[in-house]
C-alpha cells in the first residue's frame, strides 16, 4: 500500500470545501432559529446551474456567482413559506429537498461542458513553495480559501457585531427579540437567503471543481451531512471546520482504499461516509441547540 | 394589509378544503411548468390525470396504478404516526429496501423448495422485520442517545442504497444469471412469488395488506389508547408527559411501526411488481410516502385517497413521457410543488385571513 499522506492530506481540504460551504451557511439560518433541511436540494440546483453557468460564459467564476444565485432563489421558497405562510418548517425543508432534486434533474437534461475548464489554483509566491505543507494547504484553488474565510467571518459577525447579536436573540427566543422591537421575520429571511447562497455555491464546487462534471444526483447526501455537521459543531463556526475535514479526511481515505484495491468490496467503502456521520452524532454530545429553533414565529400581538 | 388571527380551533372546512384546494393550485401550477417546457398543458393534465384512470387504454393502466398506490399507501399510513407525535423518520426509503432485502434472501435462501405455506410467510415475515430493525437503528439512538432520528435515518437510506447494489452483484446474484447483475426472479419461484391473485388486476397481497393498514390505522387512531397517546403527544407533549405517556416507548414504536410497513411493502414489491433485487430497485416509493401522509393529513382515509393520486401522478408522468416526451424529471417537481401548495394553503385551516381597517392600521 502506498497512499501518499501528502497528497492525500491536499485531497482531503478539496473534499471537504462543498461541505464546510453548504455547512456555515445552514449554520446561520439555524442560529437564526430557523431548521431547513432543504440543504441538499439547493445544493444539486446550485451544482447543475453553477455548471450551465459556467460553461456557458466559459468563465467557472460566473458559474460560482450564478450557483450562489440560484440556491438563494430556491431558499427564498423556503423563506417565504416558513415566515410568511407558517409552514413547518421540517415538513417545507424536506419538501424542498424533493423539489431541488427534481428541479435540477429537470434544468441538468442534456447539459453538457467541454471538460477543460479549469478553476486555477491560487499560486502564492513563497509560501506555496514550503516542502510538504506548501503543497498540502496553499495549493488550491481560491474557493476553498473562501470557505475559510466564510467561517472567519460568520464567527465575526455572530459574536462580535450588532447585527449578529440581534440575530443570535431571534434564534434564541423570538417572542423576546420582537418584544425589543426587532424584525424577526426579517432577520430570519436574510439568514434562510445567505445559507441558500452557500448550499448552491458548495454545489456548483462540486459540479466545477470536485468532479468536474454535471451527473445527475451528484451531491449523493453531502447536503445531509452538511446538517449533521452543524449539529457536530454544536453551533459554533470554528467547530466546523474540525467537522467538515473529518468527513472529507473519510471521503478521501475511502476513495483512495478503493483505488488501492483493498479486500473489502468498493461498495462496502462507499458506505463510510455515512456511518460515519452516524457514528459522530451518537459519539460527540451536541452542545444546545438554539431556542427557538424549528419553531414557526407568529406577531400575534 | 392583510392580518392573520389564530383560530381558536383549526377550522373544519379548511381541514377537507385544503388538500382539495392544494390540488387544483398545484396543477395549475404544473401546467405553467409543462407550458415552460413547451408541452401543451392542458393536454399534459389530461394525459397525466385522466388518461389512466378513463382513457382509451385504462384497462392496462389502471392496474398499475393499484400497483403503484399499494406501497405509497402502506409506508405513508407507518409514517403518519410517528409524523402526528413529532418523530421524523424520513428514512422510509432505506427501510423499504432492506425490507426487499431480507425478504428476498430468506425466499433465495430456500430455492427451489416447493413449500408455499411455509416459505412464503416467513418471506413476508422476513421483509416486515428487515425494515422494522432498519429502523430501530435511529429510535435506539435516539432513546439512548439523543442523536437526530431525521439524520440518522436519512443516513440509513444511503448504506441500504449501497447494500443493495452490492446485494445484486454479491451475494444474491442469480448462480445461473451468466454473471449479470440482479437475482433470481422471484415471480418465477413459486413459493415466494406474490402474483395477482386476479390475473391483470393489479391486485397483489400487497394492496390487501395497504387496504387492511388503512383500517387498522383508523381503528387505532380513533378507538385505541395508543392513536390517543400518539394524538396529544404530537399536540402538547408536556400534557402527555403528565398523562403518563412514556415518550421512549413512544419513539420506539412509532419508528417500529414506520419500518415494519415499509419493509412490507418492501417485499410485496421483490416478490410481485418488481421481482429481482437489482441496484435500480430503489424507486423513491419511501420519499414520495411523505407527501402522501401530508396530503392526507396524516389520516388514514385521506392517505388511503392521497396514495392513489400520487401513483396517479407515476403512471400518468410515464404516459406523458411517452406520449409527449414529458421529462420524468418534471413529475418530480410537481410532487415537490404539491406538497408547497399543501403546506401553504394549510395557513387557512389554523389562521383567519383579515383585512386590516384603516382605523386600527400603524
Amino acid at each position: 500500500m502506498d497512499i501518499n499522506p501528502i497528497l492525500l492530506l491536499a485531497a482531503l481540504m478539496v473534499a471537504s470545501t462543498p461541505i464546510l460551504l453548504a455547512a456555515i451557511g445552514e449554520l446561520v439560518v439555524e442560529r437564526a432559529g430557523v431548521l431547513n433541511l432543504g440543504v441538499e436540494g439547493m445544493m444539486i440546483t446550485g451544482a447543475v446551474c453553477g455548471y450551465i453557468v459556467g460553461h456557458g460564459t466559459e468563465n467557472p467564476y460566473f458559474g460560482f456567482v450564478g450557483a450562489a444565485f440560484a440556491g438563494a432563489a430556491l431558499s427564498f421558497v423556503f423563506a417565504a413559506l416558513t415566515q410568511f405562510l407558517l409552514t413547518n418548517q421540517v415538513a417545507t425543508g424536506l419538501g424542498l429537498t424533493m423539489f431541488g432534486l427534481g428541479l435540477a434533474s429537470l434544468i441538468g437534461q442534456g447539459a453538457t461542458g467541454s471538460s477543460d475548464l479549469i478553476v486555477g489554483k491560487l499560486n502564492l509566491p513563497i509560501i506555496s513553495d514550503i516542502p510538504v505543507i506548501g503543497r498540502i494547504l496553499f495549493q488550491h484553488d481560491p474557493i476553498v480559501y473562501v470557505s475559510l474565510l466564510l467561517v472567519a467571518g460568520t464567527w465575526w459577525f455572530l459574536s462580535k457585531s450588532r447585527a449578529g447579536l440581534i440575530l443570535r436573540a431571534v434564534g434564541e427566543n423570538h417572542d423576546a427579540a420582537h418584544a425589543l422591537g426587532y424584525n424577526v421575520r426579517l432577520m430570519r429571511v436574510l439568514a434562510i437567503l445567505f445559507g441558500g447562497a452557500c448550499a448552491g455555491l458548495a454545489g456548483s464546487y462540486i459540479s466545477l471543481v470536485r468532479v468536474p462534471q454535471w451527473i445527475d444526483g451528484i451531491t449523493s447526501g453531502a447536503g445531509w451531512i452538511a446538517l449533521a455537521i452543524v449539529v457536530f459543531a454544536s453551533w459554533n463556526p470554528w467547530r466546523l471546520i474540525a467537522g467538515a475535514y473529518l468527513f472529507g479526511g473519510v471521503t478521501v481515505l475511502q476513495l483512495n482504499l478503493q483505488a488501492e484495491g483493498l479486500k473489502i468490496p468498493t461498495e462496502y467503502l462507499s458506505m463510510a461516509p455515512y456511518l460515519a456521520t452516524i457514528l459522530v452524532l451518537v459519539v460527540i454530545r451536541a452542545g444546545r441547540a438554539p431556542g427557538s429553533l424549528g419553531k414557526s414565529f407568529h406577531p400575534s400581538s | 394589509m392583510f392580518k392573520l388571527e389564530k383560530r381558536p380551533q383549526p377550522s373544519k372546512v379548511w381541514t377537507f378544503g385544503a388538500p382539495i384546494l392544494a390540488v387544483v393550485l398545484t396543477i395549475i401550477l404544473g401546467m405553467g411548468l409543462f407550458a415552460i417546457l413547451g408541452k401543451d398543458p392542458i393536454l399534459a393534465t389530461k394525459v397525466i390525470f385522466w388518461d389512466p384512470l378513463f382513457g382509451e387504454f385504462a384497462d392496462l393502466d389502471r392496474p398499475d396504478v393499484i400497483k403503484k398506490a399499494a406501497p405509497l399507501i402502506l409506508i405513508a399510513i407507518g409514517l403518519s404516526f410517528g409524523f402526528r407525535a413529532g418523530i421524523w423518520n424520513i428514512g422510509a426509503e432505506g427501510q423499504y429496501i432492506i425490507g426487499a432485502i431480507t425478504g428476498a434472501a430468506l425466499a433465495l435462501s430456500f430455492y427451489p423448495m416447493e413449500a408455499r405455506w411455509l416459505i412464503f410467510p416467513l418471506t413476508i415475515l422476513f421483509g416486515a422485520l428487515g425494515g422494522l430493525v432498519w429502523a430501530m437503528i435511529p429510535a435506539l439512538l435516539r432513546v439512548y442517545f439523543k442523536t437526530n432520528e431525521i439524520l440518522v435515518s436519512l443516513m440509513l437510506v444511503y448504506v441500504a442504497e449501497v447494500l443493495i447494489k452490492a446485494m445484486a452483484i454479491g451475494a444474491l446474484r442469480d448462480p445461473d444469471g451468466f454473471g449479470m447483475p440482479g437475482s433470481r426472479d422471484l415471480r418465477r419461484f413459486a413459493s415466494a412469488a406474490n402474483p395477482d391473485l386476479i390475473t391483470g388486476s393489479g391486485i397483489h397481497l400487497g394492496v390487501v395488506a395497504a387496504l387492511l393498514s388503512v383500517v387498522a390505522a383508523y381503528i387505532a387512531l380513533t378507538r385505541h389508547q395508543f392513536g390517543f397517546d400518539v394524538r396529544l403527544a404530537g399536540q402538547s407533549p408536556r400534557a402527555a408527559a403528565f398523562s403518563g405517556v412514556n415518550p421512549s416507548r413512544l419513539i420506539l414504536v412509532c419508528m417500529a411501526i414506520s419500518g415494519a410497513l415499509a419493509g412490507l411493502a418492501g417485499v410485496f414489491e421483490v416478490t410481485g411488481p418488481s421481482g429481482k433485487i437489482l441496484g435500480s430497485f430503489p424507486t423513491y416509493y419511501g420519499f414520495t410516502a411523505i407527501i402522501v401522509a401530508f396530503l392526507g393529513r396524516l389520516h388514514p382515509v385521506g392517505i388511503l385517497l392521497a396514495g392513489i393520486l400520487l401513483a396517479l401522478t407515476y403512471i400518468g408522468g410515464n404516459l406523458a413521457e411517452q406520449s409527449l416526451g414529458l421529462p420524468a424529471a418534471a413529475i418530480k417537481c410537481f410532487q415537490g410543488l404539491l406538497l408547497f401548495s399543501l403546506l401553504g394553503v394549510d395557513l387557512l385551516t389554523n389562521y383567519r385571513i383579515k383585512l386590516r381597517s384603516k382605523g386600527k392600521a400603524q
